[in-house]
C-alpha cells in the first residue's frame, strides 16, 4: 500500500465545514462530493488536485461535524494519503471505515511543502521525498485498524470476519 | 477486589460484558439506541444494504430523524430524506421522526424518554454526545459505523481516558450552562480533550438544570472529546421518570477511579462568555468584545434551542424591541417546546419584539437554510460551531453565546448584556 503524490499543504484545524461546506450535503454521491471539496477555502482544489495527490497538514484534521461526506469527498477527488499531526477522532474513524487513509507525523507536517513529490507507505509508515532526503515514519497504527484498512474498510471487514 | 472505575469506564464494561474496562483498551459493545439523521441517514442505509442483512438488528433502538435540512430545503435534500423515509417504513423503525412530530434529534430523543441513565447510545452526529446530560455514554461516529451498527447492534470503541471537571463557587447572574461550556472549551481548547471523556462535576454542575446540562454535554465534542457525562441525580431520575418507559441503570464514579486529570473550575468570576470567530475556543468575557453592528441573531439548535432557552430570551424580549436592521430568528427545538412556549406567551413576546420563528429544525447552525449569512455579515448564535462560512458566506462571522447574551444583543445591535438594556 504505497502511495505516491504532489502535497496539498493546509495548516492546523481543518474543520469538517471547510472540507465540504454543510450547503453541498444534500446529495450523498462521492463524485458530486468531490467537486465541491475544500470549495470556500481552496476554490482552486477540485478543479486542480491530480489522482494520487497527498494532503498534508497540522493538528486536529477534521474536527467538528460527523460527516462522513468529508473523507468520502477527499477520497473521490482523488486524494490518496491525508497525512496529519493528528486527526480529530470522528474523522479517524470515518476515514478508516471508507478506507481512506491517514498517517500521523509532525515530521511531514514540519518538512513538506506545497507541491512536492511524496510517497507514503501505509504498512511500513515510511513517508519520503523524491529521492529520500527527506524519509520519517508516521505513528504506527493500531492492529485493530490496519485489518481494516487491509480488509478494505469497514464493510468488507465486517463481511469477512462475521463479527461485530 | 474490584477495579475502581469512572462512570464512562462502567457503562462501557456493561455494554461489553466485561466486569472492568480501563482507558486505552479497544472493546466490541452492546448499542442501547443509534441514530441518524438526514445527512448522515442515507450514507449509513447505504452501508447497512451493502452488508446484505435482511433485517435491522433492532427495530425499537433505532432512531431516524429528519432534522437538518426540513421542511426539505431543495430536491436534493427532499430525495435524501425520502431514502431515509423508504428505508424507515421497509424495516418498520419504531422511532422514526418527520415533521409534525420531529425536532432536532438531540432535542425529542431525551424529551421523548427514549434515552435513560446508563445507556450506550451512538449516532451518526457529532453532536450525540448531548445525552450524557442523563449519565448515559453517548458519542458521536460517521455513517459507516451507524450503518455497520444497523445490521448488528455492535461497535468498536476505544475506552477514553477521563478528564474531572469541579466546577465550584457562585453563578453571577445570567451565567448558566452555556458560559461554562464555552469558557472550559476555551480553557482546554478545541483539541484538548480529543478522545477523550469530559465528566462534568462539582456543586455547581449538580445545581444546573437539566436543559443547562445538555448544552453542556452537547459542545463536549467542541473539546475534542468522545463524550460528555454528569452523574445522574435526583433531578435527572426525575426528568426520565417522567418521560421514559425504562428505567435505566445508574451508575457513578468510583471515589478513587482513576482520571487523567482533575480540572477545578472557580465560576465566582465568570462573566457571560462570547465565542469569537472562527472557533468555539475563541472565548471572551461578553464585557470585552468590541462594538459592531449585528445583522443577525439565531436562538435555537441541539445546544440551546430548549424551553428554557426560550423561557430567558422571552423574559429578556418582553416589553423591548429587536434593534433595527437585526434580524433575530428563534427555533424551537421540538413541537413540544413550540407548543409550551405558545401556552406560556413566550412566542406572542418574541413576535412582538420583532423575531421571526421557524419552525423546529437545525436550519441556520449549519448554515443549512433558513438564515444563511451575506458577505460581511456578523452574528450572534446560541449554536454549537463558528467555523469559517458556517453560517454562509465564507466572509460571514459567527459569534457563539447564551440565549440571554443572544437575546441582549439583539435589543442592542450589538454583542451586550442584558444588564446593559
Amino acid at each position: 500500500m504505497k502511495y505516491e503524490g504532489r502535497v496539498w499543504k493546509y495548516g492546523d484545524h481543518v474543520d469538517t465545514d471547510l472540507i465540504i461546506p454543510a450547503r453541498f450535503l444534500n446529495v450523498s454521491d462521492k463524485d458530486e462530493l468531490a467537486k465541491n471539496c475544500f470549495a470556500d477555502v481552496r476554490p482552486d482544489f477540485a478543479g486542480n488536485v491530480k489522482p494520487g495527490d497527498i494532503i498534508v497538514a497540522g493538528v486536529n484534521f477534521g474536527c467538528g461535524s460527523s460527516r462522513e461526506h468529508a473523507p468520502l469527498a477527499i477520497k473521490a477527488a482523488g486524494v490518496s494519503v491525508v497525512i496529519a499531526r493528528s486527526f480529530a477522532r470522528i474523522f479517524y474513524r470515518n476515514a478508516f471505515n471508507i478506507g481512506l487513509p491517514i498517517l500521523e507525523s509532525n515530521e511531514a507536517a514540519d518538512e513538506f511543502s506545497e507541491g512536492e513529490l511524496v510517497s507514503a507507505d501505509l504498512i511500513t509508515g515510511e513517508i519520503a521525498c523524491e529521492g529520500k532526503k527527506k524519509r520519517f515514519f508516521a505513528k504506527p497504527i493500531p492492529d485493530f485498524m490496519r485489518k481494516i484498512v487491509e480488509a478494505g474498510g469497514l464493510v468488507r471487514y465486517v463481511k469477512n470476519k462475521d463479527s461485530l | 477486589m474490584t477495579t475502581p472505575m469512572t462512570i464512562t469506564e462502567k457503562i462501557l464494561a456493561s455494554h461489553a460484558e466485561r466486569d472492568a474496562v480501563s482507558p486505552g483498551e479497544l472493546i466490541e459493545v452492546n448499542v442501547d439506541l443509534a441514530l441518524a439523521n438526514d445527512i448522515t441517514a442515507p450514507l449509513a442505509i447505504r452501508v447497512f444494504e451493502e452488508l446484505e442483512v435482511e433485517k435491522v438488528f433492532d427495530r425499537e433502538k433505532i432512531a431516524l430523524i429528519l432534522d437538518h435540512f426540513v421542511p426539505n430545503k431543495d430536491i436534493a435534500s427532499a430525495e435524501q430524506a425520502r431514502i431515509m423515509t423508504e428505508f424507515a417504513r421497509r424495516h418498520d423503525i419504531k422511532h422514526y421522526f418527520d415533521l409534525g412530530d420531529s425536532g432536532i434529534e438531540h432535542v425529542i430523543l431525551p424529551e421523548k424518554g427514549l434515552v435513560v441513565p446508563g445507556d450506550l447510545v451512538i449516532g451518526a452526529d457529532s453532536h450525540t454526545c448531548t445525552y450524557g446530560a442523563l449519565g448515559a455514554f453517548s458519542a458521536g461516529v460517521g455513517s459507516t459505523d451507524v450503518g455497520v451498527i444497523l445490521a448488528t447492534g455492535r461497535t468498536w470503541l476505544k475506552v477514553p481516558s477521563t478528564i474531572k471537571l469541579e466546577y465550584e463557587g457562585r453563578l453571577r447572574q445570567w451565567v448558566g450552562g452555556k458560559d461554562l461550556i464555552l469558557y472550559t472549551i476555551g480553557l482546554l481548547g478545541v483539541e484538548g480533550a480529543a478522545y477523550k471523556t469530559l465528566e462534568f462535576s462539582g456543586e455547581v454542575a449538580g445545581k444546573l438544570t437539566m436543559d443547562q446540562r445538555f448544552t453542556m454535554a452537547n459542545m463536549a465534542v467542541e473539546a475534542g472529546a468522545k463524550n460528555g457525562i454528569f452523574e445522574p441525580d435526583d433531578m435527572a431520575r426525575a426528568y426520565v421518570n417522567e418521560r421514559a418507559e425504562r428505567q435505566g441503570t445508574y451508575f457513578y464514579s468510583d471515589s478513587d477511579a482513576v482520571f487523567e486529570k482533575v480540572v477545578r473550575i472557580n465560576v465566582d468570576d465568570i462573566e457571560p462568555q462570547v465565542a469569537l470567530p472562527h472557533s468555539p475556543d475563541n472565548v471572551c468575557p461578553v464585557s470585552r468584545v468590541d462594538h459592531f453592528r449585528l445583522d443577525q441573531v439565531v436562538i435555537g439548535s441541539c445546544t440551546n434551542g430548549r424551553i428554557e432557552d426560550l423561557r430567558v430570551s422571552g423574559e429578556i424580549l418582553k416589553g423591548r424591541k429587536v434593534a433595527r436592521g437585526v434580524r433575530l430568528i428563534v427555533i424551537p427545538g421540538s413541537p413540544d417546546i413550540y407548543k409550551k412556549a405558545i401556552q406560556e406567551g413566550i412566542i406572542e413576546t418574541l413576535l412582538e419584539a420583532g423575531a421571526v420563528i421557524g419552525p423546529p429544525t437545525c436550519g441556520p447552525c449549519l448554515g443549512g437554510h433558513m438564515g444563511i449569512l451575506a458577505e460581511g455579515e456578523k452574528a450572534i448564535s446560541t449554536t454549537n460551531r463558528n467555523f469559517i462560512g458556517r453560517m454562509g458566506h465564507p466572509k460571514s462571522e459567527v459569534y457563539l453565546s447564551s440565549p440571554a447574551i443572544a437575546s441582549a444583543s439583539a435589543v442592542l445591535g450589538r454583542i451586550g448584556s442584558p444588564v446593559e438594556l
